[in-house]
């Protein structure tokens, strides 16, 4: 190296083109399909995924097409095995259960769609102003979130359906009432990391309000994550109902939910275990595909969150 | 125990203390928002409503009612029953029925996390082979499958198909009668406890303290006793709160499904004829029950890794 002299044309001016040098970095694979080749190499997933899918579709299609009415009783078909014409058989008041397992499918599945939207309104939101405002307001909004908390959601349920009259619209309230609080602590403790950042901080000095911020630079940052892990609350809130259901203060009769059927097969369950049976084993594989679905897309999102 | 810790321990205990005077007033205030009362027996006057109504003291205003309430509960008395077994005092029915619920409920949890441990550890040792992965399975299994389905299945199959076991309760043979609730609620127990276990060893295995005692070249039955084994069970402890919510929901479908005589049923029971006494002592005492756990996990955690409690204080 001693001896190395630099010549006239070892160094050229760039002039405007400095940006050129971007080309040497290797391509970016982008976050999303990233995401997707990790996500589809989680067999679980995968497998949750299709079987949601088709439960999905099934529920969708099948009582639409189904020459039988839910709610449709016929005393000469009263308790039959399962055959060609009813595939699930029928109830004791000849009701087609094929129909009905399906239409108490679609219930489960509002549930669940329900428990996502309430999640995301209700335990974000709160989290969102716990964490971003700070100080006395997040300690009162702590404070009232860890009392509420230590009040089994069981006896809040219970309660609340001695209340009001049974119904898809009570269950939906009782479920808002105690399944905002997991979302919310979630929420709260990824606002705290993110309110530190570098771009909130010059969002401020550049004098954004409150409300730009939360919205344009800490939602988005956040948003991702906080959906992923508003789906671990889809097979609570399926179970939650089913529970419910099963103890007789579920949606009333003939409305159809996995877990009143199954609180009406059990009566008979004796005689005619087809019908416990059937509706058992689809709230099984939902809340089973719900579960490794969920496992796997915050496994894909982020590896390193594996044990929150 | 020094100073921080009892300062701590003192915190919260006040804490839960406030919290179950605002369940109190919480679960009085929904059930006189109930419709209905017990008496809603059609051949019932106006006037004989009213005397009845007298009589248990609910034409009382409701704070009066509260607070007498409360009064009478801290002396154990909690009113009588309305409905179920009328006039009857409610600890009398209650007390009973305790026994059978936490007899069952402990069963589970001794069961689930001594087999819990086990597998979650053998899984570990055995990382990525078939028994691991048989291992994951059954735990996302547990997880997932509520402990009605696995109740009402192994009611089918170990009470009807082969009639090993009672599939109602029987009082004369409590012990057989248990078998099948206790099983079908350790299961998720099971689950929770061996997915924590497994991943938690893991970890420890990984550590340096594992890589110095094989380095002064301790055997590996030695390394996994002393040294990982301990520190594998201490998290387990955190676990115990959401194990302990699942039983609670679980022992109630159970004790339906099975017919137990325990507090679930009394609940539901209480539920449908409106026996407002009933339903608060029980509920009461889930809270109870709940907060009094949530208390003794905290401390013995902030006890165990002081680091939890700072963290908490802020």
């Amino acid at each position: 190296m001693d001896n190395f002299e630099f010549l006239e044309d070892d160094f050229a001016f760039v002039g405007e083109n400095h940006e050129s040098k971007k080309e040497i970095a290797p391509p970016v694979t982008p976050f999303f399909k990233d995401f997707m080749r990790r996500l589809g190499k989680n067999k679980g997933a995968c497998i949750g995924g299709i079987l949601i899918v088709i439960i999905i579709l099934i529920a969708i299609i099948a009582p639409m097409v189904s020459s039988y009415d839910y709610a449709e009783m016929n005393t000469a078909i009263q308790s039959t095995s399962p055959n060609a014409q009813h595939l699930f058989g029928t109830d004791r008041y000849g009701r087609d259960l094929f129909t009905r397992v399906w239409q108490g499918t679609r219930i489960s599945l509002f549930v669940a769609a329900s428990a996502v939207i309430i999640d995301i309104i209700f335990g974000m939101t709160y989290g969102l102003i716990s964490g971003y405002f700070g100080g006395k307001v997040d300690t009162v909004m702590q404070r009232v979130q860890e009392i509420i908390n230590s009040i089994p959601s069981l006896v809040i349920l219970t309660l609340l359906l001695v209340i009001m009259k049974a119904s898809l619209f009570t269950i939906i309230i009782a479920l808002m009432l105690t399944g905002w609080i997991g979302m919310s602590r979630i929420t709260r403790a990824q606002v705290l990391k993110v309110k530190e950042e570098e771009y909130v901080l010059a969002s401020k000095t550049l004098g954004a309000g409150h409300f730009f911020i939360i919205f344009k630079n800490i939602l988005p940052n956040i948003f991702g994550q906080l959906i992923i892990m508003s789906m671990f609350s889809i097979p609570n809130a399926i179970f939650y109902e089913a529970f419910l259901a099963f103890l007789g203060l579920g949606i009333p009769t003939p409305q159809a939910s996995l877990g009143s059927l199954i609180n009406d097969g059990f009566k008979s369950i004796l005689i005619t275990p087809y019908m416990v049976i059937i509706p058992v084993i689809v709230l099984a594989i939902l809340m089973l595909s719900f579960n490794l679905f969920a496992d796997g897309l915050r496994d894909a999102f982020d590896p390193t969150m594996k044990e929150m | 125990m020094n100073k921080s810790t009892m300062k701590y321990i003192g915190k919260r205990l006040l804490i839960s203390a406030i919290t179950l005077v605002i369940i109190v007033a919480v679960l009085f205030l929904m059930l006189k928002l109930m419709p209905g009362t017990p008496f809603n027996d059609e051949k019932l006057t106006e006037a004989q409503k009213l005397a009845i109504y007298a009589k248990y003291g609910l034409d009382q205003p409701f704070f009066v009612q509260f607070f007498n309430y409360m009064k009478n509960m801290l002396t154990g008395d909690f009113g009588v029953s309305f409905g179920i077994v009328r006039n009857m005092q409610v600890s009398d029915l209650v007390g009973p029925r305790i026994l059978i619920s936490f007899g069952i409920g402990i069963a589970a949890v001794i069961l689930g996390t001594v087999i819990g441990v086990l597998l979650g550890i053998y899984a570990a040792l055995h990382k990525n082979t078939l028994a691991d992965t048989l291992a994951t399975i059954f735990s996302v299994l547990g997880v997932s499958v509520p402990s009605f389905v696995l109740g009402l299945l192994l009611l089918l199959l170990l009470g009807v198909t082969i009639p090993v076991f009672p599939i109602l309760y029987e009082s004369s043979h409590p012990l057989r009668s248990s078998v099948l609730p206790v099983i079908a609620l350790s299961f998720g127990v099971i689950a929770n406890v061996a997915r924590f276990t497994r991943s938690e060893m893991i970890s420890v295995l990984a550590s340096d303290y594992i890589a110095l005692a094989e380095a002064k070249g301790l055997d590996r039955t030695t390394i996994i006793r002393k040294h990982a084994f301990r520190n594998t069970l201490i998290p387990v402890i955190t676990i115990l709160g959401p194990i302990l919510v699942n039983l609670m929901t679980g022992s109630m479908v159970l004790e339906q499904i099975f017919s137990i005589p325990g507090l679930g049923r009394l609940l539901v029971e209480g539920i449908t004829v409106n026996d407002y006494n009933v339903v608060l002592a029980v509920s009461f005492l889930y809270s109870v029950l709940y907060v009094v756990m949530m208390l003794i996990i905290d401390i013995s955690y902030g006890i165990i890794d002081p680091r939890i409690r700072l963290g908490k204080g802020d």
